[in-house]
């Protein structure tokens, strides 16, 4: 018996430290889903957690994309928002026009994330090419215009829909010219209203995990090395010969058709969908996120992401000083996650330690 | 380093399993929550109530964010119509309890608030202040079948679902209103409209006025529209306006833009007849403003805060008395209304605080559509199923620095 337990405990030590980082974030994630559901099915969380937890996914999974941009290919990106927003408006065009003709929820819905996922990621690569020759503050200017000219664009779409197909015009919907029972469904700056609300909690956490094996995956890929390397040394990196503008392109479009996901997630969510939304801030925020988590740490950015979704609600209560408080906490978050004391407490404090510490009491008793 | 983060995954959940023992508490929150409601009145002997049940009426809308100034008005008008109506006896002998969430104009906190205020336990929704939010949380509300009078969102979509009705016109009517009272009162033939393309409110206007101006053979020779992120300057549209002979320029938006576009003008000595809707109202507000250039400028409002009437006089003495001398806006007017709207509604139908929030929607709704209401934004307030509401829209005129009627 102890032998056995000896055995697995070499044998987990075995197992490659990614492979073993991976399970720990995805065990950590399943468990909190697995608690969650359990409190939502007794009847025990309130409306308004309930009500987050679609938002926790949709912004982890936007947070964890962005860090493949800024984490891992080491460029700065301040238009992820612009993706989302891509990614936000296209799937729920695909619903809203499809929701008398495709009956199957599951189906259509898996449908729309996939159209919301290579749209962003087709615009991912025609961004990509024109601006990822540029890097550093050039790049973060570039990428912020254009998040902002997705934004602004769509807010002047009018798109109907009728019989004789898809109108689309830049003015009003009166030029839409549809006939008697024709329907729109992007109103320019009101965007799209009345969107199917797929998005449950488990659709929110099984697209996480996938985002986030993803991710690792490529991270732990022959690509993935070779998007480091440029990371680390882009002119080294070219001298061994990686295809640098490639690889770029590569990690920006994959983060960029994530981030569609997390929009079609979110347009599922709330039923209504404006341009507006995904403006700079919304950018910065995303960046907030994986700049807290760490920058190349998964985890750290879904923790992030979390946390400063739940925090602002649960602010509430200091009324006026609310987003007064948010910042002086988001502050002070920043500076001491990852001062050199508060990572000496966490090494102390791990869990390692603790169940070695466990083991070592055990072992002398 | 790593295994830390676990921990706080653990934590985190930890967390939520405390946070969750307050999911509990969904219909009657107990006295231990209270004392964190500030926003209760105090006037209100509460001791002699605690245990009374009393109405719980939510409010949503913007208090800090670009759009913060409708909110403030809204939740500060609602709050002095809550202190009257508790002062007096309460609705049916029900004391009130109101509280306002805030929803940064954004749908997705709208949603949040929307959670927050059914966890406090409300029953009823004053709100919300502006469409975009709006339109999500009606989908909370059809979904949970809660009654909903938003004081100010005036999309139509915002009252699609039968247990929504608003105090406000609509924007589409208030378009087709402001075309007719043009055509009825003949000021021009050759309209110019400047609008703000990414304005839910500009933008409802301007597309039913671009329609009925067809019908009433007003010929709009420049529509110009400028976006949140360009309106600061507006010499290209005032131009194109001046250019193309236009008598009259429909301005369709808020004030602050007003103020602009109305300074520009007289810089290059365009003077047309400005036409607005009731976002103009409160341009005389504007700090650094020389409102010697609104001389003239027409305005469809259901409300001007200097009108003679009492109600309104005592309602602006109390909300300056109350808020440092700011004269409340045609937001503040809205939200006072729904307060009594809502009382008004209560008592036709009868419902009760014990009841569930569905019965008290189902009873509500119905006295909605038999309902008649004078309030501060207009005499005889009826509603049909539909939401929307009828009473006639009002014209003012600035003159010599007031707002005096136009009729």
């Amino acid at each position: 018996m102890k032998n056995q337990v000896l055995n697995l405990k070499t044998r987990v030590m075995n197992i490659n430290k990614s492979t073993r980082s991976n399970a720990v974030t995805i065990g950590g994630i399943l468990i909190a889903y697995v608690v969650c559901t359990a409190l939502i099915n007794s009847g025990n969380m309130s409306n308004l957690l309930r009500n987050l937890l679609v938002a926790m996914c949709y912004y982890s999974i936007m947070a964890v994309s962005l860090n493949l941009t800024v984490g891992i290919l080491g460029q700065l990106s301040l238009g992820h928002a612009g993706f989302m927003c891509i990614g936000a408006f296209t799937g729920a065009f695909f619903s809203k026009i499809t929701v008398n003709t495709i009956n199957n929820t599951f189906i259509r819905f898996t449908l729309a994330i996939l159209i919301g996922a290579v749209a962003a990621g087709l615009f991912g690569i025609f961004i990509g090419v024109v601006v990822l020759r540029l890097k550093g503050d050039y790049l973060a200017i570039v990428t912020l215009a254009f998040g902002e000219i997705i934004k602004n664009v769509l807010n002047v779409f009018y798109i109907g829909y009728d019989s004789k197909g898809i109108h689309f015009s830049m003015k009003d919907t009166a030029s839409l010219n549809l006939e008697e029972g024709g329907m729109v469904v992007v109103k320019g700056a009101q965007g799209i209203s009345g969107t199917p609300r797929n998005s449950t909690f488990t659709i929110g956490v099984i697209l996480l995990i996938i985002t986030y094996l993803i991710i690792v995956n490529l991270v732990n890929s022959r690509s993935g090395r070779a998007i480091m390397a440029i990371r680390d040394n882009h002119i080294a990196a070219e001298s061994v010969g990686i295809d640098i503008t490639k690889y770029k392109i590569l990690a920006f479009s994959i983060s960029a058709a994530l981030a569609g996901v997390a929009g079609v997630l979110y347009s599922h969510n709330i039923a209504t969908v404006q341009s507006t939304k995904f403006g700079y801030n919304t950018s910065i925020l995303i960046l907030v996120f994986v700049v807290l988590g760490g920058m190349g740490n998964l985890r750290g950015s879904i923790i992030a992401a979390i946390i400063l979704t739940v925090l602002p609600e649960y602010l509430r209560f200091m009324q006026d000083y609310r987003m007064l408080i948010y910042a002086i906490v988001l502050i002070v978050m920043m500076i001491f996650n990852w001062g050199p004391a508060c990572i000496n407490w966490r090494k102390n404090h791990s869990l390692k330690d603790l169940t070695k510490k466990l083991m070592k009491a055990k072992k002398e008793a | 380093m790593k295994k830390r983060i676990f921990a706080l995954l653990m934590v985190l959940s930890m967390i939520m399993l405390s946070l969750a023992a307050c999911g509990s508490k969904e219909e009657k929150p107990d006295d231990g929550k209270k004392d964190q409601k500030e926003q209760v009145n105090d006037k209100v002997d509460d001791k002699k109530d605690t245990d009374a049940p009393k109405f719980y009426i939510g409010g949503i809308g913007p208090i800090t964010g670009g759009a913060a100034v409708y909110g403030q008005h809204v939740m500060n008008a609602a709050k002095i119509a809550v202190d009257e109506i508790n002062a007096a006896g309460g609705i049916n002998g029900y004391q009130i309890e109101f509280r306002f969430e805030d929803d940064v104009h954004d749908p997705e906190k709208a949603v949040n608030a929307y959670n927050t205020l059914k966890d406090w336990g409300m029953q009823i929704l004053m709100g919300t202040v502006t469409s975009n939010p709006g339109n999500a949380v009606k989908e909370e509300t059809y979904a949970d079948n809660m009654f909903m009078l938003t004081p100010s969102g005036s999309a139509p979509e915002v009252v699609q679902y039968d247990n929504a009705f608003q105090v406000c016109f609509s924007d589409p009517n208030q378009g087709m209103a402001s075309a007719i009272y043009v055509a009825n009162k003949n000021l021009a033939k050759k309209v110019a409209v400047i609008y703000n393309s990414s304005d839910v409110y500009s933008t409802g206007i301007y597309e039913k006025f671009a329609e009925e101006a067809k019908n009433q053979n007003i010929e709009i020779v420049a529509a110009e529209a400028f976006t949140d992120d360009s309106d600061t300057d507006f010499t290209v549209q005032i131009q194109k306006a001046k250019d193309n002979g236009a008598e009259l320029v429909f301005l369709p938006i808020y004030y602050e833009e007003a103020t602009l576009i109305l300074t520009q003008a007289a810089a290059v000595d365009y003077k047309p007849l400005f036409f607005g809707c009731d976002g103009l109202d409160g341009i005389l507000g504007v700090e650094n403003f020389d409102t010697s250039l609104a001389e003239g400028v027409l305005l469809l409002t259901p409300f001007a805060a200097d009108a003679a009437d009492e109600r309104t006089q005592k309602f602006v003495a109390d909300y300056k008395a109350a808020h440092d001398g700011t004269i409340p806006n045609q937001f503040a007017a809205d939200a006072y209304d729904a307060i009594y709207i809502i009382k008004a509604a209560i008592e036709e139908s009868g419902v009760t605080p014990d009841m569930s929030i569905s019965d008290i929607c189902d009873g509500m709704k119905e006295a909605m559509t038999k309902i008649s209401v004078d309030g501060l934004t207009g005499a005889g307030m009826t509603w049909t199923s539909s939401g929307l509401v009828n009473k006639d829209p009002m014209a003012v005129v600035i003159k010599d620095g007031q707002y005096v009627s136009a009729d």
